[in-house]
């Protein structure tokens, strides 16, 4: 069948659109691990993150877990995902954010007390905004 | 009809006839742009209220994500543009295409730089290679390559077929920064306002933020139209119609 010129062209936009979309697509599957910025509690404890080397774990900083060194900057605290909880160590400053029920990520490695010693912590917020007003009433309406 | 509609487009899109029709577009634009910027800032820095868990900092908000949404927008303008130029040989979808790139590269520069200045108190850092801010630090250099593809190749047909192309293969890097928070675990949170369900966002602050998102689309649309007519006069000006207007002035 003979093409035109212009379907020659569009013919060729397409092709390399849909080429380069599987390349991506391929890669990124490929390389899912290396783009998943943290692990969470439960990897850590099944043995799917690797250990021995430093790696950042993400998860919401257990309720009345937080205890604080009363003359140093070590504070210690459990990090959940809701399935799992590991413990973690961090001395240094926390992040203004940083509380009990934040999600957080720290980067560090697990110790042979299986406790994850880090020496970052960085505190992740929500997508929620709303005056203090509303989380207030929210947080009230839950408890009833 | 499809010989008139073709007809038309031509007609259209004809950079003479763009160039006066544009002219009386631009003043609409900006003056609508400063307008809506002007209450959109003041809205939002002054009138919405503090957030419950970032305080007075998530005001940045009103600047870094409107940013953030044009740094995709003109990115996608700019693709489908060039692809126009490419298929149809347009010469002015391939102008509109030059005339957009540096606009989305100073988004997205914005939109990195505020959203660093926002991670230092809220996250603890100014950077981190998660997927999101790759993807958005990927997409600079896209426009980067962009223009440095236009503006280091002398012959402009050549130079908009090369950079057309680099445009086209680039789109695959939006909706990986759009989704880059869902298929991965990443620090910056997920999405807000554009997703299927309702915004997460009050109505006082979500206000604002859309009134700065519509101010920079009308600012774009002024300063593209601005940008757009500059390629026109350059690219033309061995023209006839070139002539008499300079001579004009």
């Amino acid at each position: 069948m003979a093409m035109n010129k212009r379907s020659k062209r569009k013919l060729l936009v397409v092709m390399v659109l849909l080429g380069i979309s599987l390349a991506t697509v391929l890669a990124l599957t490929a390389f899912e691990e290396n783009l998943m910025y943290f692990y969470s509690p439960t990897e850590v404890n099944d043995g799917t993150a690797p250990t021995g080397r430093a790696i950042r774990v993400g998860g919401l900083v257990v309720e009345g877990t937080v205890e604080r060194d009363s003359d140093s900057l070590l504070v210690k605290f459990d990090l959940t995902d809701g399935a799992e909880n590991i413990s973690i160590e961090y001395s240094g400053i926390l992040p203004d954010l940083f509380r009990e029920g934040q999600g957080i990520v720290a980067m560090g490695k697990l110790n042979d007390k299986k406790v994850f010693v880090a020496d970052e912590v960085l505190a992740k917020h929500d997508e929620n905004y709303m005056p203090p007003e509303v989380a207030d009433a929210l947080e009230a309406a839950e408890k009833k | 009809m499809f010989k008139r509609i073709w007809g038309w487009i031509q007609r259209f899109s004809s950079p003479k006839h763009f160039y006066s029709i544009s002219g009386k577009m631009i003043p609409w634009f900006a003056i609508s742009a400063i307008f809506l910027g002007v209450y959109g800032l003041y809205m939002g820095l002054f009138v919405a209220p503090t957030d419950y868990q970032q305080g007075e900092s998530y005001r940045i908000i009103f600047i870094h994500v409107p940013a953030a949404w044009m740094s995709m927008f003109i990115y996608v303008v700019m693709a489908v543009s060039a692809g126009i130029g490419l298929i149809w040989q347009i010469k002015l979808a391939d102008m509109i295409a030059a005339a957009s790139a540096p606009i989305g590269a100073w988004f997205t520069f914005i939109a990195l730089v505020t959203g660093s200045l926002w991670g230092k108190p809220m996250w603890g850092a100014y950077w981190v290679w998660d997927a999101r801010l790759t993807s958005e630090l990927i997409l600079l250099f896209l426009y980067f390559g962009y223009m440095a593809l236009q503006s280091s190749i002398e012959d402009q047909r050549t130079a908009d077929k090369a950079s057309g192309l680099l445009a086209i293969v680039g789109v695959v890097n939006i909706p990986i920064i759009h989704y880059s928070v869902q298929w991965w675990n990443t620090l910056h949170q997920g999405a807000t306002v554009s997703k299927l369900d309702k915004p997460s966002m009050h109505v006082d602050m979500l206000i604002p933020l859309l009134v700065m998102a519509i101010a920079a689309k009308l600012f774009y649309a002024a300063i593209v139209l601005v940008r757009a007519r500059n390629q026109v006069l350059y690219r033309e000006r061995n023209r006839q119609w070139v002539r008499e207007l300079v001579e004009k002035l």
